[in-house]
């Protein structure tokens, strides 16, 4: 039961992290139709911005507080360099940004072995993250962990509110919905666009400093993350937020849950399955947008 | 107001518009009519921007606006309802004309106009643009065009699909827009009666060329449809 607890729990902080990851594509696809293979190495460039402030930083919880807008500034200037240089020549052309994009994160993961070396690195967690919160029952939850679980939550509340209220979000919202009709209402949509890509690729940079409470980092680790993340926006249906929710945080746990019972592979193959199968009984993905003018 | 010179446009191979000019005379209305697949929506979208011409050249003014992006044309007093009352349907109505006065100085008074202009949209604020009917949609894109204060307002086929108990309503709204002052009208229409009583000019587009033209005016009907039956 406790141990079960446990990767219970492990999988809710995997979903997180995947859940923010998986934000910044759900906006980058959602919005411009772009299939973005150098996302993975924005959350790279995020775990080496910790990484890098820790060297100049050394109480380790201002280094992470640090950590956490410097990376989403890093990762978020990537973006829009990505953005300006390259996809915006390729708009309405996916099969040409998704070659070009894996080639980019190729090159930005020799960069980082040039630059930081082939060998993961680790920074130090601070005092406060290491430890455990008890719970009755003799069930405890591991700190950082909770951490991450509070800053996914914490995003997604930020990009919720800031989707709805702002005039930028509904910007946003009416060049998903109708990028002619938002240009010809006098909306300056590659401005909208670069912004998007700003912050989605910047919760990237947020999700790498995340990742460097859990584990080392290298200059492969965004690949790893990346399809899942893409399951996540795929399964969870593309053009809002909800659904890269409740997916990211069930495909987390069916994973740690599955990893726990079984083995890596064997859990790999059992989540793999599991969406092959839902895809069939819902291809557009858990949620859709419906409207009387669609239907 | 806008002239069009010898507009050549169309998408990919398919060329669409061959050599159009067209005038829309300060503070009057000019009406574009035509049978479906003459170009007639291809035109209003090189005018609003939304696709370069291969060719030729648009003029705001006299001033060459053919490489302005839509929504620089927008701030230049231009405003353009597309075809099948396109609106932000996850948006609410509100929102959807939040949306286009955001940023501006006058968005309060803006906003109070096109409602005062279309008060059937104040009880739907609330509901999203998605939701409503057909004519509903029609009116609230023409108030999110005229929040923008433009000094060109463009339609394409505004009663098009549209319940015959609206379409008087909105045709009546037209009409009352094209007597303001500094206030001038592009119409694309398949309701010639309609056209023709407001509009000043009106050019007939027959397989993207102009190939008649004239004042505007009831009797001008019997000549259109002897330029449209042949």
């Amino acid at each position: 039961m406790t141990v079960l607890f446990g990767q219970l729990f492990t999988g809710i902080s995997i979903g997180a992290v995947l859940l923010l990851i998986a934000l910044g594509l759900a906006l980058t696809f959602g919005q411009m139709n772009v299939i973005n293979m150098a996302h993975g190495e924005f959350i790279m460039a995020g775990a080496y911005t910790t990484y890098v402030l820790q060297q100049s930083i050394t109480g380790a919880g201002l280094s992470l507080a640090v950590a956490l807008p410097v990376a989403f500034v890093v990762a978020g200037t990537m973006g829009v360099l990505l953005e300006v240089l390259l996809i915006r020549r390729l708009y309405a052309r996916p099969l040409d940004t998704l070659l070009v994009t894996w080639g980019v994160s190729l090159m930005l993961q020799q960069l980082a072995r040039d630059v930081f070396g082939s060998p993961n690195v680790q920074t130090r967690a601070p005092e406060l993250l290491t430890g455990n919160v008890a719970l009755p029952g003799g069930l405890t939850i591991a700190n950082n962990r909770l951490f991450i679980l509070a800053l996914a939550l914490a995003a997604v509340a930020a990009l919720t509110l800031a989707l709805r209220l702002t005039p930028l979000g509904r910007r946003i919202r009416a060049v998903v919905q109708n990028r002619d009709l938002a240009a010809v209402s006098g909306i300056a949509t590659a401005r909208v666009d670069r912004t998007t890509f700003f912050v989605g690729s910047g919760l990237a940079g947020l999700a790498g400093v995340a990742l460097t409470l859990l584990g080392p980092i290298g200059p492969t680790m965004g690949t790893n993350l990346i399809i899942d993340a893409f399951l996540v926006v795929v399964v969870g249906g593309i053009g809002q937020l909800k659904g890269s929710v409740i997916v990211a945080f069930a495909l987390g746990v069916l994973q740690a849950t599955g990893e726990y019972l079984t083995t890596l592979s064997v859990a790999k193959v059992i989540v793999f399955v599991a969406i092959v199968a839902f895809l069939q009984w819902r291809p557009q993905g858990l949620f859709t947008l419906r409207t009387r003018s669609l239907a | 107001m806008l002239t069009l010179r010898g507009v050549h446009a169309g998408y990919g191979r398919s060329r669409v518009l061959h050599g159009v000019d067209l005038a829309v005379p300060p503070d009057g209305v000019a009406a574009v009519l035509g049978h479906n697949g003459a170009g007639k929506s291809t035109l209003l979208r090189v005018a609003a921007g939304l696709l370069r011409p291969s060719a030729g050249t648009v003029e705001l003014d006299g001033e060459d606006v053919t490489r302005a992006g839509p929504h620089e044309r927008v701030a230049r007093g231009m405003a353009y309802v597309p075809q099948g009352q396109q609106c932000f349907p996850h948006l609410t109505a509100a929102e959807n004309l939040r949306l286009v006065a955001d940023g501006r100085r006058d968005r309060a008074v803006a906003t109070a106009e096109v409602l005062d202009l279309f008060p059937a949209l104040r009880p739907l604020l609330r509901r999203r643009a998605g939701l409503l009917s057909g004519g509903q949609r029609q009116q609230l894109a023409i108030a999110r065009a005229l929040i923008t204060r433009p000094r060109l307002l463009m339609l394409d086929e505004p009663t098009e699909g549209i319940q015959p108990s609206v379409v008087a309503e909105i045709q009546e709204r037209i009409v009352e827009l094209t007597r303001q002052s500094g206030f001038s009208v592009l119409l694309v229409e398949q309701h010639l009666g309609f056209a023709l009583r407001v509009a000043e000019r009106y050019h007939v587009l027959e397989s993207g060329r102009v190939t008649s033209q004239g004042d505007g005016g009831v009797t001008a009907e019997r000549d259109v449809r002897a330029a449209l039956a042949v």
